[in-house]
């Protein structure tokens, strides 16, 4: 008994299935999202405009002209944030190397803190910026330590890593970048 | 040692956490006096209600899922104050809300604009909803008519009368 609305009702029952197979796909594509990463707006952007002392006790201090005319990484750091300790071996190597500066903006950190961190660990830094109460941190939209953002020549924000830098971050991502920056 | 910052806005609430750590104190935990924090609350209480209004439709970053108002954490604090230097500065809502999308993006708004990205966002609930009603109502409509009773058989009829004692419906009738 075969009649000619058959065929269409047949696909309507197919419908369930295929919403269901949609919001699987979406939900399954979910699971390797990371909210914990907040695109930053200020990607493409010049990066904020800044004057910041140095840590009491050492040379330097950081200010949006240091960041002008070369493509460098800028690193805010704690010495009271675990996952900076994870990352800091990675950024020493990276400054052996010498391909490009790292500039370091210590966040809502004590001076006394920052000096026996870098004495302890190694000064990766071209030159640091103590942000003491975390205002251009603000500016930068920092919401957690480490943060690194990778500057380009016109000193725009060309890339934000949020969290400790991993090797595979580095290589894959962060320094491909750089040298196409750099051309 | 991780700083304890605690807001004492409501006194009930303060009275609580001071009776918690007295507690702490008396259990002898070796935590030590952490720095208290009171958010500096503005003079004008219009202009507090505002930042506090504002507070709470405001994202606190590291918890993503509370407002800057509900949460204890540094950056929530520093976000509260920056609310109201805002405020205190002359900012309307609309520019205090900017002020911080242009740092941190729409993910610091706890309800998402509505804007070319996130149209999906907000009409998907409603197509998904007139979606499911119109394919129930085709559905339904298409519907064969409900078939109409197959009137009792005599057995059944007698059944029927045998189990209800009913006398008017016992003997065979005509179907």
């Amino acid at each position: 008994m075969t009649t000619p609305g058959e065929p269409r009702r047949n696909l309507l029952y197919l419908l369930p299935v295929l919403v269901f197979a949609g919001l699987a796909g979406f939900l399954y594509q979910g699971l390797y999202l990371h909210p914990s990463e907040i695109p930053s707006p200020l990607i493409g952007k010049p990066a904020p405009a800044f004057d910041l002392p140095a840590v009491e006790g050492l040379p330097g201090g950081l200010s949006r002209a240091d960041l002008e005319g070369k493509v460098s990484l800028v690193s805010v750091f704690a010495s009271w944030c675990g996952p900076c300790r994870l990352e800091h071996p990675l950024l020493m190597a990276l400054a052996e190397k010498k391909r490009l500066p790292i500039y370091g903006i210590s966040y809502k950190d004590r001076p006394e803190d920052s000096r026996g961190w870098l004495q302890s660990l190694g000064n990766p830094y071209d030159k640091i910026g103590a942000d003491r109460d975390g205002r251009v941190g603000f500016d930068w939209g920092v919401y957690g330590v480490p943060e690194t953002y990778l500057i380009d020549r016109q000193g725009n924000v060309a890339f934000k890593v949020v969290g400790p830098l991993t090797p595979e971050v580095l290589e894959s991502q962060v320094l491909p970048l750089a040298a196409r920056l750099m051309k | 040692m991780t700083k304890l910052f605690l807001r004492l806005r409501r006194p009930a609430l303060g009275l609580l956490t001071a009776a918690m750590l007295g507690l702490c104190g008396l259990v002898g935990a070796a935590a030590p006096a952490g720095a208290m924090v009171i958010d500096p609350s503005l003079p004008d209480p219009a202009a507090e209600a505002r930042a506090i209004e504002l507070s709470k439709g405001l994202r606190c970053l590291v918890c993503q899922n509370q407002s800057i108002e509900d949460s204890n954490a540094e950056l929530a604090r520093d976000l509260r104050r920056i609310v109201r230097e805002r405020i205190a500065a002359g900012d309307d809502n609309e520019t205090v809300k900017a002020y911080l999308v242009a740092r941190y993006g729409d993910w610091v708004l706890l309800k998402p604009p509505f804007k070319g990205l996130t149209l999906i966002l907000w009409l998907a609930p409603v197509a998904l909803l007139t979606g499911a009603l119109a394919l129930a109502g085709t559905v339904y409509r298409r519907r064969p008519e409900a078939v109409a009773p197959v009137p009792l058989s005599p057995d059944e009829q007698a059944r029927v009368a045998s189990l209800t004692h009913d006398p008017a419906a016992s003997g065979p009738t005509k179907s």
